[in-house]
């Protein structure tokens, strides 16, 4: 196995890489962004599974409790350093993305393993950022516009020349159209690596083997002991 | 019993009432289906404004008069003004109040467009004009002896408190003059009017009163408004919550409040923004609107769909939801008339035939020698636009352009982008009728009379507009022709409960109640085509490629296996 880290990797531990609050985080955005695709397209009159109705009502909640998860998880990121995942990097950039078009294929390894710095390969955490700072914020503006004129605040959104309902409208299905792409991507790539099973069970049980340094695994020993499965 | 001398003449119409009234019965009593007949000869435009269907008046106020006990209504009165006068020896200010009212004055200046408008001098697309036809009109006309276009309205004694005030249910107008032969016969031999009795009635108005008139506009049972029938004498709950006894029990002057004989409600100029709402406690509204009562955010606010729905209010007028469909109820109303097949007779005489058996199971004409043909709806959604409360007439000063017909009688402006403009229903109403061919205007025709042109008994269009248009002195080319013509009748009565208020996706849909309209946008109508086609391309291109790059890599790791 050819070792693609820079740094001399010494240990492959088994360790928790996804805390608790980041795996609450990430199933229940899962099944609110569910709901608010199946919900937001009936609203929009591609299917018509349900009642607009009722699909008006669950997608305004599914909305409103995902806007707080969302102000959870921002306060989560800055405070715990995690947002440090998500910074662009070139390192093994083109590794990565040579990887999926060519390498997959020819029974190659992924060139990228996790590390206790960087739990993302450098496409996945580039994409997430994306999500994270164009897509999400799109389509949760949009949306509270929508939302503040549902509630009867419209008028605020003429000050600041907002009022377009088309404008929004029409940006927040593009966001939930991307988010929709994201979301086939996001599911086909846990088919590549080694299995789907493996890519799933760190979401889940929270433990990955991660790649560490001598002095990462003695500040884990030291520090949070039971973040490592011995 | 002594019967005074100036009764026996109405007993004997009495009687030939009852004759009448048994061949001619089935129509109106449902005992009697099966005599009603398909077709019937004779022109008579008798309609029977629901003098069965008197409902005994709930107590409307805590008045601390009884007018039956009062000295100057003891009577004997043997007239209409005669009553009027003792109305007036009290009631000192009545007289000058309801010299402005519409129903006195037949006429209307327009605060906004300038227009004059009225009964007096107005075109519709039914029987056309009331002008020069007053000896029949002038039934719906709150007046005595209004026999032509030079009524003296200063005449105070005139003026007919009883038509809205009676409680009986036995008084009756009839015409002011004689029709034509063919025609006059039927308003006789009705029973007279007890004046003593009806004087001592008095009261607020009730639903009897008002729907005399209201509910026959046009020329017979809910023609005219669609929203406006028999049924609301006595309505349940399904087709009007408000007047049902099941539910409001309403009389009209519940809502069309006012005072000094003035009061809201106006389709001339119509209030569709109410801004100002249910007002502070006790406050007095002279208004007509829902919001007077129900305020422009009276959907519950502990859920999303009655946020949602207040949102709407600044958009949608209350009656688009609330009022599914007008003609409820059994009772049906005309869309479409056709004056081109006026004049057919059987043996000489004018017929009726009537093809159409509406809800309650009454027959309706489809057609009337004296009027043509008609076509019925009932249940029938209302049509929407935006509208800010305007009217404007096509008047007999209006000159237009007949390449654009259908001419609209009166049209209405209002844009999503006007704050004042509400989504609002109408009842539309299509007729073929005859205008001046060489001067491109709607002319006043003689209908009723004795006369050589009153189109009714004479059936020759040429001379009746010559006729109605020399009465009044206005210039007639001599040609005449057909035009297609549109009337709007904004819907606000037969309010439903509000289980059967509109469901979201009645408009929210593609093809749905508001597809007609454009401008704004609206979710759920697929109006986003350009969009969505991008979109799906967007998704099924993920698709394809996720799954194209899944088959490459199984027929790589297949060969790769089969290699090895």
């Amino acid at each position: 196995m050819p070792d693609t880290n820079t740094h001399t990797a010494t240990h492959t531990k088994r360790i928790r890489v996804f805390k608790r609050f980041e795996r609450l985080w990430h199933w229940s955005q899962m099944a609110l962004i569910f709901t608010l695709i199946f919900t937001g397209f009936r609203v929009h009159d591609t299917h018509g599974l349900m009642s607009f109705s009722d699909a008006v009502t669950i997608h305004t909640w599914a909305a409103i409790i995902l806007l707080i998860i969302w102000a959870f998880a921002v306060f989560w990121l800055f405070t715990t350093g995690q947002w440090r995942h998500y910074i662009p990097t070139g390192e093994n950039f083109i590794k990565v993305a040579r990887f999926y078009a060519f390498g997959i294929f020819q029974g190659e390894h992924h060139p990228y393993k996790k590390t206790y710095r960087r739990k993302h390969n450098p496409l996945q955490a580039l994409t997430y950022l994306l999500v994270k700072i164009v897509i999400f914020p799109a389509i949760w503006i949009s949306g509270i516009a929508y939302l503040l004129i549902s509630f009867g605040l419209g008028s605020w959104l003429q000050g600041i020349g907002m009022d377009c309902m088309e404008c929004i409208a029409t940006v927040h299905t593009i966001a939930a159209i991307a988010i929709v792409i994201f979301v086939i991507a996001h599911v086909y790539l846990l088919t590549t690596g080694h299995s789907f099973r493996e890519h799933v069970r760190p979401m889940i049980t929270g433990y990955d083997d991660v790649e560490l340094t001598d002095e990462e695994l003695a500040y884990l020993r030291q520090n949070e002991p039971d973040a490592i499965k011995e | 019993m002594k019967i005074k001398p100036y009764l026996t003449k109405y007993y004997s119409r009495y009687f030939v009432f009852l004759v009448l009234f048994f061949v001619n019965a089935g129509v109106y009593a449902n005992v009697e289906q099966k005599a009603d007949p398909k077709v019937e000869l004779g022109i008579s435009e008798y309609t029977n404004t629901g003098h069965d269907k008197v409902v005994a008046q709930k107590k409307l106020s805590k008045s601390t008069t009884d007018h039956s006990k009062l000295k100057q209504l003891e009577g004997p009165f043997f007239s209409g003004p005669e009553v009027t006068k003792a109305c007036l020896e009290c009631h000192t200010e009545a007289g000058h109040q309801f010299m402005e009212n519409k129903h006195w004055t037949w006429d209307y200046k327009h605060p906004k467009t300038g227009q004059h408008l009225g009964k007096s001098v107005l075109i519709n697309n039914f029987c056309t004009n009331a002008r020069g036809n007053e000896g029949m009109c002038a039934q719906c006309h709150a007046g005595y002896n209004m026999t032509d276009s030079d009524f003296d309205f200063t005449k105070q004694e005139n003026m007919d408190c009883l038509v809205c005030h009676e409680s009986t249910g036995t008084y009756y107008k009839t015409p002011t003059t004689e029709g034509n032969k063919a025609c006059s016969v039927m308003f006789k031999g009705k029973p007279a009017i007890e004046w003593d009795k009806v004087a001592q009635s008095v009261t607020m108005p009730s639903r009897n009163n008002c729907g005399k008139c209201h509910f026959y506009g046009g020329g017979g049972d809910n023609v005219k408004h669609g929203d406006l029938s028999s049924v609301l004498f006595d309505p349940p709950k399904d087709v009007d919550v408000h007047m049902s006894k099941e539910g409001g029990d309403f009389s009209c002057v519940t809502c069309h409040v006012g005072e000094g004989h003035e009061w809201a409600g106006s389709r001339y100029e119509m209030l569709v923004d109410d801004k100002v709402g249910t007002g502070k406690p006790g406050m007095p509204r002279e208004a007509a609107s829902c919001e007077s009562c129900h305020s422009a955010s009276p959907h519950p606010i502990d859920n999303v769909t009655g946020i949602k729905l207040n949102s709407h209010t600044d958009k949608v007028a209350c009656e688009t939801c609330h009022i599914p469909a007008i003609a409820r109820g059994g009772v049906a109303t005309e869309v479409d008339w056709d004056w081109r097949t006026m004049g057919k007779l059987k043996d000489g005489e004018g017929f009726k035939l009537k093809e159409y058996t509406q809800g309650d199971g009454h027959h309706r004409a489809t057609y009337k020698s004296i009027k043509g043909s008609f076509t019925y709806a009932e249940n029938l959604k209302p049509m929407y636009a935006w509208f800010d409360g305007t009217m404007n007439y096509t008047t007999i000063d209006t000159k237009f352009d007949p390449a654009k017909a259908p001419i609209d009688i009166n049209s209405f402006s209002g844009s999503h982008d006007d704050p004042g403009s509400r989504i609002y229903p109408f009842k539309k109403m299509h007729t073929v009728q005859p205008y001046d061919k060489g001067n491109n205007i709607l002319p006043y025709m003689s209908l009723w009379g004795d006369t050589e042109g009153a189109l009714w008994g004479n059936y020759d269009f040429g001379k009746a507009i010559e006729e109605g248009m020399k009465k009044n002195g206005i210039p007639y080319s001599g040609e005449w022709g057909f035009i297609e013509t549109n009337s709007y009748w904004p819907v606000n009565h037969m309010v439903a409960p509000k289980d059967d208020a509109l469901e979201c996706a009645e408009c929210h849909a593609k093809d749905g109640r508001l597809s007609g309209l454009d401008g704004f946008y609206m979710p759920g109508t697929g109006n986003a085509k350009m969009l969505d086609m991008l979109g799906l391309i967007a998704v099924l291109g993920t698709l394809g490629g996720v799954l194209g790059h899944g088959a490459i890599r199984m027929i790589a790791t297949r060969r790769r296996k089969n290699n090895a």
